[in-house]
């Protein structure tokens, strides 16, 4: 089995998001960059399918050169290969489009990305991926079997889970429940000795105009202090008569 | 050119977030000066989104429609905005709509902006707004293509009712083989979800164990809402990782979030920002939790949430 894992390169969950330029570019001083979460959970997924099935593991992101010690951890873990299209992510839509070349070429049986990225949100790029490439798609997935060609996956749906039964060639919107926490690898010495003679190639993005582009970015307007509340009988006037909330 | 909402039911009743993108549509739609579709798919009771200000309503009733499916769904909206010529696509952000958005912007050769929180700031170049970093900023962003889709956040801009009345028209999409079966749905019928919640109890390692949830779960009977839980609630197994809220969990966007034992790390901050009204009750005043609330209560979870559920019960006696 041929896997891919797409990788983020996103700030990590406890980065204060600070603005540059006009608020036209993110400030990534002083921040650290991690494996987007919902891209690790995935990745660690791949290293079982590895493991337990056998399969060759490859991570690609879209980005300049700053994401390559994200690849490398990526490497570290247990990745055989990696590719950086050297192109800025501009939007979910290129990214999908840049991703999509590198699938058709390499034929992959199954395409992990994350649910979404903690810097965007946008939550687009695997299922743009998955359409443009004609391959099956589950999005929100928390677990994932594959035995042949025959998957059988499960969904996260509002409330509930929903188990599906589908094919490869599949890409996935995974997220936690893939593996748990507790399952997630930190890359060991020698994980990470190796990962320095493993290929990173680096590939040209393709031409293309974006689709959307952020112009500006602002933060949430500071918020009044808390109210500290003496007893019960205060809050729930409050909620009822000043908030209006029940 | 026209506007296009697909408006979400469940067993053929419309989701409230139906009602909410509908409104939204129809500002869009009254900006650009044309009219609202609306696209319902098994759904009964469609001159309901008449009040909310559709123009008309293309109705889809189809069997092999019943389950959700994100391709057969994207192909069925994507061929109505065909026919309607429009150039605004609007949908919700619940988990389904989350999951067919990016089919259908392949299919419409469309710029999809997702987490939107405003009507459009301006419409000759097209600039929205909407969050990202998990709610810790929003970003202005342009769509440059002739088709737009806005998934639309919940509650970021409420009902508005419309005095009007839809035109009810059939519309049969062509549906292809689809290679995804649904083999089985599991869901709780009887309790209120945490994407459809107004009210979200939520509750951390303050509570000191899972059996200590009894008082969580009454409170959210007695409000009728969902409960929630922290990152370690989660990862310990006190409770199912579908409660966890955060931003590798879920979001929240709530009219009221209560955090009962939970100290407010940024991650958990994160997710719920966007709920409108929030209250902790915790233990430690120094918990980063009160920077973030509106209502707090210094004090023990174990004092206080049973108070709380008695005096909160009167009150919905009275006012109910």
């Amino acid at each position: 089995m041929k896997i891919l894992v797409c990788i983020s390169h996103v700030p990590d969950t406890t980065s204060k998001i600070n603005f540059s330029d006009n608020d036209t570019k993110f400030d990534a001083n002083g921040v650290n960059f991690v494996i987007n979460p919902n891209d690790e959970f995935g990745l660690t997924r791949a290293m079982w399918f590895k493991e337990k099935q056998g399969a060759s593991v490859h991570v690609i992101n879209v980005g300049g050169p700053q994401t390559e010690p994200t690849l490398r951890k990526a490497l570290a873990i247990g990745a055989d290969e990696a590719i950086r299209i050297d192109t800025p992510a501009v939007d979910g839509f290129s990214v999908a489009l840049q991703l999509a070349q590198v699938a058709k070429d390499g034929d992959y049986d199954l395409i992990i990305g994350g649910r979404e990225s903690i810097d965007y949100n946008g939550g687009m790029v695997p299922g743009m991926l998955a359409k443009m490439i004609g391959a099956n798609f589950v999005n929100t997935c928390i677990s994932l079997e594959i035995e042949g060609a025959s998957v059988t996956a499960i969904r996260e749906i509002d409330g509930g889970k929903e188990t599906l039964q589908t094919s490869l060639p599949l890409v996935i919107g995974g997220q936690k429940g893939l593996v748990e926490e507790s399952d997630l690898r930190i890359p060991n010495m020698r994980g990470i000795m190796q990962a320095r003679s493993k290929p990173l190639h680096v590939k040209p993005g393709v031409e293309q105009s974006p689709r959307s582009q952020a112009t500006t970015y602002e933060k949430p307007a500071p918020r009044g202090a808390v109210k500290l509340l003496d007893n019960v009988d205060e809050l729930i006037d409050l909620l009822h008569n000043e908030a209006k909330v029940i | 050119m026209s506007v296009l909402v697909y408006t979400e039911s469940e067993n053929g009743s419309f989701k409230k977030t139906a009602f909410e993108v509908v409104s939204y549509a129809k500002a869009i739609a009254t900006e650009l000066g044309t009219t609202l579709t609306a696209v319902s798919i098994n759904a009964s009771n469609t001159s309901q989104l008449g009040m909310y200000g559709a123009d008309k309503v293309l109705e889809i009733t189809n069997d092999s429609l019943a389950n959700f499916d994100a391709q057969g769904y994207a192909d069925v909206i994507s061929q109505a905005a065909a026919s309607q010529d429009a150039t605004v696509v609007v949908l919700s952000q619940t988990a389904n709509a989350k999951y067919m958005a990016p089919l259908v912007a392949v299919n419409l050769e469309a710029g999809y902006v997702s987490n939107v929180v405003a009507l459009p700031q301006s419409i000759t170049p097209f600039k929205i707004k909407h969050s990202v970093y998990t709610n810790k900023a929003f970003s202005l962003t342009q769509i440059n293509t002739p088709v737009k889709i806005i998934g639309l956040g919940k509650n970021a801009y409420g009902l508005h009712e419309a005095s009007g009345a839809a035109v009810s028209e059939a519309f049969s999409p062509s549906l292809q083989q689809n290679s995804t079966k649904v083999l089985s749905v599991d869901k709780a019928t009887d309790k209120v979800t945490i994407a459809d919640a107004e009210v979200v109890v939520s509750a951390g390692r303050g509570l000191k164990g899972p059996e200590n949830w009894g008082m969580i779960e009454e409170m959210a009977t007695i409000l009728g809402a969902a409960t929630a839980c922290s990152k370690p609630v989660s990862d310990m197994g006190w409770r199912s990782h579908g409660e966890h809220v955060g931003q590798t969990g879920k979001p929240v966007a709530a009219s009221l979030y209560i955090a009962i034992g939970i100290s407010g790390a940024i991650q958990h901050l994160a997710g719920i920002n966007s709920s409108k009204v929030k209250v902790v009750i915790n233990t430690d005043p120094e918990a980063p939790f009160f920077k973030a609330a509106d209502y707090g209560i210094v004090g023990d979870a174990f004092e206080i949430v049973p108070q709380l559920n008695e005096k909160l019960k009167a009150f919905k006696a009275q006012n109910a």
